[in-house]
């Protein structure tokens, strides 16, 4: 019934985004079209504005567009104004989401592991070294691990391609920069999981009942331990799916990351507001799919 | 444990705190560090610069013809591409990127910590309105958004500056700085509020809590001495996961050119200017390597600050030490 | 994903810099652009691979009148779009007028203004196309009328917002006819694919009527935003050619210019700052001067583009057709303290608040932060004024210097053909481009003259002393430095490049030669 109810309140909640994105981009001064050089007659600039209905009131705007997206026509970009914001989403949508799913599986089945094991080690050197390396990572930008990737692994080592896109060996050094961050925050909020559970009152049941130390860690602990990283992997899986403008940037791939960020420094209303539905979307749907998870994995926890 | 002596919860905290080896490394560290960017002007006083060695001495702002300096005895980390000294900039940018760091965080921390607790502990339908609120404002990527709110800000700021009786442009530069952290807090309580409220959610049921109910104590002090005591160390270990993550969120708006102005600079546009020096053919290492190592300290120390706060409050861990 | 497994190897592979936003030869306004127009469309005439100036493009030859207002074009006789579809002058004249009719927004359609009523049809003050200074005679004459005798005129016809565009294509899908395939070109090359942060692959246009010629079958364009993403390709041999300055990091330019790969030549394009010269304290022309007088543009050029820009002195770049610059005022500190001091500033004291406003762009060196950085140094040690760095997003920018909200802001500008007139136009009183505030009735009145002449010397010195009042006399500019066109390729592999002032370098004539033939 209480997803029944979240499910059905999904469109109004687009229609509210989609108001929002789109009033937000107008906040921003300027328009698509202002370039260091004008045009020879302020006229042109009128005709500009008049081709793009960028001149009528912005609640005329948001309305004509609002008819183009039921008709499913998110509209031509302002930016690239030989592509159609649908087309530029539709072309590079698969590489960052195959991109970002790697990078997910990377991040989970890295961080998971780790936290679990510093956590059982706890207070040993085990755990020293193990968290240091979760730390290590969150604390070095992506902005500096990529290009010394690529400097010791593709251009001295040749063992992969310095960038672009293709074939399945070009996306082993975007993985590993995309995902490693997301490893460091995955061990952290496992170990403090595991440490938080290891200590509650249900693993001290279950010890008194007798109950192996493996067989607790693994069926019992592990299962409420992971729930901080499950409510984490919503938000983040939609960040890694949406692209990463770095990791795009650094290794020249076609995903739609890059165009989050320029469009928003380019005025591109249409991709913006395209963009924010997409990943409007995404992140709602993954939520929704973790809160159902979470019910599952944690019977204490009820909806009403 | 010497009989009879009776300690408060914070006193026994301090002293698990103490007990605490790597944290309290840390701690010393972080509070190195901390003195070290407050100290450090005063080393170009005209008391203190004739006693200390030059190298301690240099202006962050003043350019000189030593352009790419490797590290030496004059410039212990080198210089930049301006021959500006880059120990100097690096003290100078480490005490920025904390102040943006801190700020956001305790912005994001003050909305998401309350935000969090009341949606889960209410439940029902203020949970779902109130999250629902939340899900709007994350399904915003932040990116946009802070795009969005620092060059409206930055207009805004533009048309204050140059009216009559405008203000003054290192005035708008600060204007500009403090919106930078409102920025950053505005999108990094989201993520808070969310954990805050799942952990509320599961708590809400337990025994303990049903039973305060029974006792007839209030909301307000379930909520305060019950609810938010048990996820204290998700809220301690998640800001020091936000102090650094704002750091470097704060770093790729640099790489943007919508973070720190220059000639003003931060661990993060240090940082970002010198990943740039990145390639196959030379590296000016110093550039890269001292911003890095001074971002991954501080950061390093401000987390196992962190651990060692969460397992000195946690009161499970109490057992431990009767 | 994975689709260039299959694909056919590319004959070379081009690092282009930031994707081009349309290829639409009428709405292209960016470097990147124009450059792959340029393969695609054709106009009348075309730019020498070599010297950059117009030659014969699908015009075989032509006649000017001895006032030199009228031009008479004849077309080649094997052009087509595609067997059996020719391109005739009808084309031609609907092009022109397309890039001029209010629908199309045209940015560059300022292009076509020195035709006959080509400014009045675009504002709508004349609604018939046919009083346009541009007929077809015949299927393969066309007649253009233009307002004065314009000495770049062939220059312009070479330009992309003038090139040919297939009228049937576009009448049938209006504004998406970039998107259909095939897609008819006057160029010598076809548009195969175009994928935004991919690459942009072009092939051969068979029906080009100087096919034979066309010496790479294929070519890929990279997009690339970070530099060294680029240097990275290229030393690994995923691309053979790299152009743009921004395209490699900057601070190594001392090393890479001393390799083979590395070209730099003379270039249309300057950096300047523009003065607001409509408030205090830059409305005082002392100020202005002492501001311009206290840079040391060499060390700009010198320590930090470390190539082979040339510290600029006036705006007209050295070497520009038609044109002898004028002296500005160089590099005079000492003087400059001493205008300061007589405009009521002495040793910078009362010096009112002011900034120096720039872009956050500026390419993967953040170059704009590093010269405002430099020259904010070099105010405040030689004339004792503090000079606030304002970095602003380009809109906010840009928006701030049309409403002339700034005291100093950096400016850039490119020439669009080889003349004097491309720089110097934009400082009339009612250019909008000027954004300086700054009217000047002698300036304006020269410019006009100057417009009139047929002589090409007279012209020139009328221009000459324009620029005069401009960068010396009034100092509403400080000019900073010329622009080198650069490109990074190996000449023993890639032929067919040539150094030209435009940098403009045709795609058909490159080739890269096998190895086992060096």
């Amino acid at each position: 019934m209480y997803f029944i109810r979240r499910i059905l309140f999904l469109p109004p909640l687009m229609l509210l985004i989609s108001f929002l994105a789109f009033g937000l981009v107008h906040l921003m001064p300027g328009g698509p079209f202002d370039r260091e050089r004008k045009p020879a007659s302020p006229e042109i600039e009128r005709h500009l504005l008049a081709k793009y209905h960028l001149d009528e009131p912005i609640l005329k705007q948001y309305l004509r567009y609002l008819n183009g997206i039921v008709h499913g026509d998110f509209g031509p970009s302002m930016k690239y104004r030989n592509h159609s914001v649908t087309d530029i989403i539709i072309e590079g949508l698969p590489v960052s989401l195959s991109l970002g799913a790697l990078a997910f599986c990377f991040a989970m089945g890295t961080g998971i592991p780790l936290g679990f094991f510093t956590s059982i080690h706890k207070g040993k050197w085990e755990d020293y070294a193990g968290s240091f390396v979760a730390l290590a990572v969150i604390c070095v930008p992506g902005l500096v691990i990529g290009p010394i990737l690529i400097m010791c692994f593709a251009v001295k080592l040749h063992w992969f391609p310095v960038a672009l896109w293709g074939s399945p060996w070009r996306v082993i050094l975007p993985t590993l920069t995309l995902g490693l961050y997301f490893t460091g925050r995955v061990a952290r909020l496992m170990h403090e999981g595991m440490l938080s559970t290891l200590h509650s009152e249900f693993i001290t049941t279950a010890r008194a009942k007798g109950l192996g130390e493996t067989a607790i860690l693994v069926k019992h602990a592990f299962r409420i331990a992971v729930l901080p990283v499950l409510s984490y992997s919503g938000p983040m899986l939609a960040d890694l799916l949406t692209g990463s403008f770095i990791v795009e940037n650094l290794f020249q791939l076609p995903g739609i990351g890059v165009f989050m960020v320029n469009s928003s420094l380019n005025a591109d209303y249409t991709m913006v507001v395209g963009l924010v539905l997409l990943y409007a979307i995404l992140l709602l749907g993954l939520n929704l799919a973790v809160d159902f998870v979470h019910g599952l994995l944690d019977p204490r926890v009820r909806y009403d | 444990m010497i009989d009879g002596e009776h300690l408060s919860p914070n006193q026994r905290a301090w002293r698990r705190f103490r007990r605490n080896r790597g944290a309290s490394v840390a701690l010393l560290v972080l509070l190195g560090v901390v003195a070290l960017i407050l100290i450090w002007p005063l080393f170009r006083s005209a008391a203190l610069a004739p006693i200390l060695p030059k190298a301690m001495s240099h202006n962050p702002d003043a350019i000189s013809d030593a352009q790419f300096a490797p590290p030496s005895w004059g410039n212990w980390f080198g210089t930049d591409v301006h021959g500006r000294d880059l120990l100097s900039r690096v003290c100078y940018g480490a005490r920025v990127s904390l102040l943006v760091g801190v700020v956001g965080a305790v912005v994001s921390l003050v909305i998401g910590v309350l935000w969090g607790a009341i949606a889960g502990y209410c439940g029902g339908r203020w949970d779902g309105v109130m999250m629902r609120f939340v899900d709007v404002l994350y399904s915003m990527p932040s990116v946009v958004f802070v795009i969005v709110l620092i060059t409206a800000l930055n207009a805004v700021l533009g048309k204050l500056q140059t009216g009559p009786g405008g203000l003054s442009a290192s005035t708008a530069g600060t204007m500009q700085f403090i919106g930078l952290f409102a920025g950053l807090g505005a999108v990094s309580w989201l993520t808070m509020a969310r954990i805050v409220r799942g952990q509320v959610l599961s708590l809400r049921h337990r025994a303990f809590i049903d039973a305060s109910r029974a006792l007839g104590a209030t909301h307000t002090r379930i909520l305060l001495r019950h609810i938010l005591p048990n996820v204290y160390g998700v809220i301690i270990v998640y800001l020091t996961l936000t102090i650094p993550s704002i750091i470097l969120y704060e770093s790729f708006l640099s790489y943007l050119g919508l973070g720190i102005q220059p000639p003003q600079a931060s661990l993060g546009s240090l940082i970002a200017s010198g990943a740039e020096q990145i390639n196959p053919i030379r590296i000016y290492w110093w550039l890269i390597v001292f911003p890095s190592a001074m971002l991954a300290l501080t950061l390093l120390a401000l987390n196992f600050v962190g651990d060692g706060l969460r397992d000195a409050w946690d009161p499970r861990t109490e057992t431990n030490f009767k | 994903m994975g689709c260039t497994g299959s694909e056919r190897k590319a004959d070379l592979v081009i690092i282009n810099g930031p994707d081009p936003e349309t290829l639409d030869p009428a709405l292209a306004t960016g470097i990147e652009d124009l450059r792959v127009v340029a393969a695609l469309f054709e106009g009348l005439t075309r730019n020498d691979p070599v010297t950059s100036r117009a030659i014969p493009g699908l015009a075989e030859r032509w006649e000017i009148s001895p006032d030199g207002c009228v031009y008479t074009f004849h077309l080649r006789d094997n052009l087509m779009w595609s067997p059996g579809d020719p391109i005739t002058a009808d084309d031609v004249v609907y092009s022109w007028l397309r890039a001029l009719n209010p629908l199309t927004a045209a940015e560059y359609a300022g292009q076509l203004f020195y035709v006959k009523n080509g400014e009045a049809y675009l504002n709508g003050r004349i609604k018939d196309p046919g009083q346009v200074g541009v007929h077809a005679l015949d299927s393969k004459t066309v007649r253009v009328e233009l307002n004065h005798p314009t000495p770049f005129f062939l220059d312009l016809c070479a330009f992309q917002t003038l090139a040919v565009v297939p009228r049937k294509l576009i009448d049938k899908y209006g504004e998406d006819w970039m998107r259909a395939r095939p897609l008819p070109t006057s160029g010598p090359y076809l548009l195969d694919q175009w994928r935004l942060n991919d690459k942009i692959r072009l092939v051969k246009n068979p029906y080009y009527w100087d096919a034979a010629n066309t010496r790479s079958a294929i070519i890929d364009l990279l997009p690339i935003s970070a530099p060294g993403t680029a240097l990275n390709l290229y030393q690994t041999g995923d691309a053979d050619i790299i152009w743009d300055r921004d395209n490699v990091p900057y601070e190594l330019t001392d090393l890479l210019s001393k390799r083979p790969d590395y070209h730099t030549f003379k270039y249309l394009g300057t950096y300047f700052i523009r003065c607001n010269t409509t408030r205090p304290p830059f409305n005082d022309i002392r100020v202005r001067k002492a501001f311009a007088l206290a840079i040391d543009k060499r060390r700009l050029t010198e320590r930090i583009l470390r190539d082979g820009e040339q510290p600029a002195d006036h705006l007209v770049p050295d070497g520009t057709a038609n044109y002898d610059p004028p002296p500005g005022l160089g590099c005079d500190p000492a003087e400059g303290r001493r205008l300061l001091a007589e405009a009521g500033y002495p040793g910078g004291k009362g010096f009112p608040p002011a900034s120096y406003l720039f872009d956050s762009s500026g390419g993967g060196g953040k170059i704009h932060q590093k010269m405002g950085v430099e020259m904010q140094h070099m105010w405040e040690e030689q004339l004792g004024v503090h000079v606030e760095l304002k970095q602003m997003e380009k809109r906010v920018y840009l928006a701030a210097q049309s409403s002339l909200d700034y005291d100093l802001t950096r400016s850039t500008w490119v020439g669009d053909y080889d003349d004097p007139n491309t720089f110097l136009d934009l400082f009339r009183g009612n250019n909008g481009n000027n954004r300086t505030g700054w009217k000047n009735a002698r300036y304006d009145e020269l410019m006009d003259r100057a417009n009139q002449e047929v002589d090409l010397r007279k012209r020139a010195l009328l221009l000459k002393q324009a620029e005069i009042i401009l960068v010396r006399d009034e100092a509403v500019i400080i000019p900073i430095y010329f622009f080198a066109g650069f490109n990074y390729y190996d000449p023993a592999k890639v032929k067919g490049i040539f150094s030209n002032m435009l940098d403009e370098h045709p795609m058909n004539d490159i080739w890269k030669a096998a190895a086992k033939n060096r």
